[in-house]
């Protein structure tokens, strides 16, 4: 093998293409001995019922073709994370992984992902581009098959947005007169939350906004996570909470759920998936919510950020990867297997078209009345603007909850702590010596 | 093997060798060299070069104390250690007189229910701290907390437990609630093991109960306080637990609140386990320190003791 011509080029000036290039090589060149026999492949994932989805593909194609999946649960998240890179420098990584759209760079970063553009370029048709996009990193390579998305979309008490008069925002300007309009006629309630506990709802929020934290541009990344569209969601969030307008507890805890539950909190800026999360945090309001699309920042505009989603990856690891390629472009793009998904995993599928199969033709039992609720969704999920992750987004998102959650508390200058977040993000990655440009 | 062969010709000679090596290997297995990669590790860091993408872009390289000098010019680091400080500047003593308190009152003759009474408040102690956090947690919630709800029925005010000067306080109370009960038992146990001639003496000569429970029992019971303090002093070094459970409850908890929280961040998190490395690395050092600087403290004051 031209190991040495290898390392030469990916060092060369062109990283990114190149890089993708020597992947492949190296991918194929162990595909050829896999490609006869019986393969057996482990997948680390998250998502529940993901055995009875494998047992699917073990019965119908896997047998045909030899190929046997074990399906691994994990904890989801960082956690996971940590565990590929610490399998894959033992070179023991399994052959499939699930991972968060933003964690696609650092793991790439880390070669612990294979390019498997060559198995699952095909697929690209059946995803919209956005989602796509955020598998190749703007390459030619490709690293992973997007799973499901999170399309972001704003939930409110239907009932109660009744009962005081209010108006469905369809502008982020509206949104803050809603919450101002609440306050004046019910001051122990608040529309929603500012929460710093969860990044990715920041970051969704900011890309919605049109921005773009990480790019690149030759071998140098520019870090852009306090530009002006980021600066203005947090001058947004931040005065809403200086003024009192909206709550600045935390979500996912048991305050925050009674909040939800009695009503003292009567919306929710989220994600498709709400209404799981609804149902178990505020179970006595079943069927008095509605979804609507996001505010916008204006009138004229059709966007929506994403919160959450995450892809099927194969790792450099893998002695098997075309095979394990094939699992996840079936995985993620057979009907059956996406409505299996669905059902078991309860998941929204990144698949346009299954995003309007059966699995998706009844609104799920919080929003029983919501009878439109999947259509909705399929047409908001084809708005949500194009992301761009880099290879530290955990150190990011580490900042944020510190410096957005001692903002909150304080009720100070959010674009302070939006600088930090940048600050920090750029520090890490000068630190590891990633080319970065002003 | 070679083993056998030593055993062989050096005969008995070699037999305490031979006895040495299991606990010789175990130690080497799974201490030493964990120790030692742990220091390995602090002293290196990854190196990316350009984009970072694709095969051979990150590799190992040597850091020096690099990963140390960014800990000490740390501030989020060294305000961790400063939290902690003042943390354990509420729990230890909190704790310990509380359990010197507790131990000396059932040791008095005119308790009753002594052993429900121990056990009682040894009983928090057999808790797993996560789940007194988490419980305490709840009730540090003013949504949630029935303690909030009696306050507000009674119009009394309702502090906040979960901010700022308050949050030591509420912290510090799940330490000495799950702790006070541990260190009762270790100094019940040991005045217990005063014999009873020396109280029949000092009744004798006329020594309230009071003036045998300063006078005597304190002082007889001081190696086994002196035992507690140490281990206080490094479980609240090491405090991880309770700041971990209630952060998602607050904002006033970040995730370096406390040092081994900032290493934990840094090694799952942010991936550098090499900054994490040095951190822990420095951490034990100081736990070294401090206990045993307290040890040798209280030693020597024992041994002066003695000699006057």
């Amino acid at each position: 093998m031209p190991h040495t011509k290898r390392s030469r080029l990916v060092t060369s000036a062109v990283a990114v293409v190149l890089g993708a290039t020597a992947l492949t090589a190296c991918g194929s060149g162990d595909d050829s001995k896999a490609e006869s026999g019986p393969v057996s492949l482990t997948y680390w994932t998250w998502t529940p019922g993901m055995d009875k989805v494998v047992d699917l593909w073990n019965k119908g194609p896997g047998k045909k073709d030899k190929i046997t999946v074990t399906a691994k649960k994990q904890a989801g998240g960082d956690t996971l994370i940590t565990k590929i890179l610490t399998a894959h420098k033992a070179k023991k990584a399994p052959d499939l992984v699930q991972a968060e759209y933003q964690a696609l760079p650092t793991l790439v970063s880390n070669d612990a992902l294979a390019d498997i553009s060559k198995e699952v370029g095909d697929a690209k048709s059946k995803f919209a581009d956005g989602v796509w996009q955020q598998t190749t990193l703007g390459t030619d390579a490709v690293y992973a098959v997007p799973q499901d998305i999170g399309p972001m979309m704003f939930y409110y008490r239907a009932d109660l947005f009744k009962k005081y008069g209010l108006k469905v925002p369809t502008t982020w300007e509206q949104f803050a007169e809603t919450a101002r309009a609440l306050k004046k006629k019910a001051p122990d309630k608040a529309l929603t939350t500012f929460s710093a506990n969860d990044s990715g709802l920041f970051a969704g929020l900011a890309q919605q906004a049109g921005a773009k934290w990480w790019t690149t541009s030759g071998d140098k990344w520019k870090v852009a996570i306090n530009d002006a569209a980021t600066q203005k969601v947090a001058k947004f969030w931040g005065g809403l909470v200086k003024e009192g307008a909206i709550d600045n507890q935390p979500m996912y805890q048991p305050a925050w759920n009674k909040a939800l539950n009695t009503g003292r909190e009567i919306a929710w800026v989220s994600a498709v998936w709400a209404p799981g999360t609804l149902t178990t945090a505020a179970p006595d309001t079943k069927g008095k919510w509605a979804m609507a699309p996001l505010p916008q920042w204006s009138l004229d505009q059709d966007v929506t950020g994403s919160w959450g989603g995450s892809s099927t990856a194969v790792t450099t690891d893998s002695p098997h990867q075309a095979a394990a390629a094939k699992f996840a472009a079936w995985l993620n793009t057979d009907g059956d297997a996406l409505s299996a998904l669905a059902k078991e995993g309860g998941i929204y599928p990144a698949s346009t078209s299954a995003q309007l199969s059966g699995a998706f033709s009844n609104p799920p039992a919080f929003f029983s009345d919501q009878a439109d609720f999947y259509t909705k969704a399929a047409d908001i999920a084809k708005t949500t603007a194009p992301s761009a992750w880099g290879p530290n987004v955990n150190v990011a998102y580490a900042t944020f909850n510190d410096a957005f959650g001692a903002a909150a508390k304080n009720k100070s200058d959010f674009v302070a702590a939006l600088n930090k977040m940048q600050d920090d993000t750029v520090a890490d990655m000068k630190k590891q010596g990633f080319g970065v440009s002003q | 093997m070679t083993s056998t062969a030593r055993r062989r010709s050096y005969g008995v000679k070699g037999a305490p060798y031979a006895f040495l090596l299991p606990a010789t290997i175990l130690f080497t297995v799974f201490f030493a060299l964990p120790i030692g990669y742990a220091l390995w590790l602090s002293f290196r860091k990854v190196h990316v070069s350009g984009l970072g993408l694709g095969a051979g872009a990150r590799s190992e390289v040597w850091a020096g104390f690099e990963n140390y000098t960014e800990a000490f010019q740390d501030s989020e680091f060294l305000h961790g250690a400063l939290r902690v400080l003042g943390y354990g500047c509420i729990v230890v003593p909190v704790m310990l007189g509380l359990a010197l308190l507790f131990a000396l009152m059932l040791d008095s003759d005119k308790v009753r229910l002594t052993s429900f009474t121990r056990l009682a408040i040894f009983l928090p102690y057999a808790i797993p701290g996560v789940v007194a956090a988490l419980m305490w947690g709840f009730l540090y919630l003013p949504d949630v907390s029935p303690f909030y709800y009696v306050l507000e029925k009674l119009g009394l005010p309702q502090p906040n437990l979960l901010d700022g000067g308050p949050l030591y306080l509420a912290l510090s109370n799940i330490a000495v609630w799950g702790g006070t009960g541990f260190n009762m038992i270790v100094i019940y146990t040991s005045l217990r093991s005063i014999p009873a001639e020396v109280y029949e003496a000092a009744k004798l000569d006329g020594a309230t109960p009071l003036q045998i429970a300063l006078k005597i029992k304190i002082p007889m019971v001081a190696p086994s306080l002196v035992l507690t303090f140490f281990f206080s002093i490094i479980a609240t070094l090491q405090v991880f637990n309770e700041p971990t459970t209630l952060k998602p409850l607050t904002n006033s908890v970040n995730t370096s609140w406390s040092p081994l929280m900032k290493v934990y961040q840094d090694a799952f998190h942010r991936g550098d386990i090499y900054s994490a490395a040095a951190e822990a690395t420095l951490i034990a050092l100081a736990t070294l320190v401090l206990s045993f600087g307290f040890l040798r403290a209280a030693n020597r004051r024992n041994k002066q003791e003695e000699a006057a």
